[in-house]
């Protein structure tokens, strides 16, 4: 039944997907997390770790990130608390 | 003072040396003294697109080494006096590029050539870092297709944060996206990441589109730059974006689909 494709034409637009799938991994890449230290896994593991010594936080509550701004390297820790 | 501009991506295939040659032939062509040189150690292929292969007889490598005189390594295009071709090494060395030898041989060439165009290797080894790592601009290939755009998206992030321009703090490489095997008709019906995505996307300005064109296999079999092919669309999105690069304001084309009329669709003309 090829003619009732045409009235799918929405669900077929895998243009649309790959757009979206882009933006989540280049998001990722520019996170840092792709091209930051070495360490960045264990040290986010270790820091989840003592934040749950005091408080209960889902993973993706810590948000690490690496930039660079001018010459200089920053590392972006966010810790969402969840609402008590 | 040359300016050193690096043809790039990350991704192979998606028409970096293409690119190269057609860029560097297109400055030549607008009275600019241009030489292209090959960074693809061991995998030399811009001596082919050139159309030069059977002239190559001293190599970039060989220059590096001391093996050879820059002079002596430098092929003068046939066609275009303006047009330097350095070829790459076969060697199957990795190590044979180095950072001062790599340098040394673009401050010659800064002397009297007025743009250094530098075709990068696929991948973010060695030889790619080393095209960008002294560039002055860049031009970033990239397909509308999902591997391709990620790539260039890393190959982004480390010409603004692992480049000499980055390096110094001073100022940044300029990046150019240039959009190559466009398919409009494919974008019109949902199959194609549409130009529009990709800017949005990678964010840096568009020098050209280079719509998918029969002309880029027909031109590299017989080893002409495609910018050369009259009447060939991709050869004409070539010529616009070399003048856009020299600061003249060219409009888009080919970035809508053209209806074909039934004479063409009939008879498949191109």
């Amino acid at each position: 039944m090829d003619w009732l494709k045409f009235f799918r034409a929405e669900k077929n637009n895998t243009a649309k997907t790959a757009k979206d799938r882009l933006m989540l991994a280049v998001a990722y890449q520019r996170s840092g997390q792709a091209n930051g230290p070495a360490y960045l896994p264990r040290l986010r593991e270790e820091l989840l770790g003592v934040v749950r010594k005091y408080i209960q936080v889902p993973d993706e509550a810590v948000q690490f990130s690496v930039q660079r701004e001018g010459g200089l390297e920053v590392l972006e820790l966010n810790i969402t608390l969840p609402d008590q | 003072m040359a300016k050193i501009i690096v043809v790039t991506s990350g991704k192979g295939g998606v028409g970096k040396t293409t690119t190269s040659a057609s860029f560097a032939t297109g400055l030549a062509m607008r009275g600019h003294k241009t030489a292209v040189i090959d960074f693809d150690v061991g995998l030399r292929n811009l001596d082919l697109i050139m159309g030069v292969e059977r002239r190559v007889v001293f190599d970039f490598v060989n220059v590096i080494n001391g093996e050879a005189t820059l002079k002596q390594a430098l092929i003068k295009d046939k066609h275009l006096d303006k047009l330097h071709i350095l070829a790459a090494s076969q060697t199957r060395d990795k190590d044979a590029l180095t950072t001062e030898g790599v340098e040394k041989v673009l401050n010659d060439l800064a002397q009297d050539f007025d743009f250094i165009v530098c075709d990068s290797p696929a991948g973010i080894e060695r030889g790619a870092f080393l095209a960008m790592y002294f560039a002055d601009e860049a031009l970033v290939v990239t397909n509308p297709e999902v591997s391709s755009v990620r790539d260039s998206d890393r190959v982004l992030g480390i010409l603004s944060s692992k480049a000499r321009l980055a390096e110094k703090g001073e100022t940044k490489v300029k990046e150019h996206l240039v959009l190559t095997r466009y398919n409009p008709a494919r974008v019109a019906k949902g199959e194609m990441l549409s130009l529009e995505d990709v800017k949005e996307i990678l964010a840096i300005p568009l020098l050209g589109v280079v719509p998918e064109s029969s002309s880029v296999l027909t031109c590299s079999n017989s080893g002409v730059p495609v910018i050369r092919e009259e009447g060939s669309d991709a050869g004409l999105a070539y010529q616009d974006l070399v003048a856009r690069f020299l600061g003249d304001e060219v409009p888009h084309r080919f970035i809508t689909e053209q209806k074909k009329g039934l004479f063409s669709k009939l008879f498949g003309a191109t």
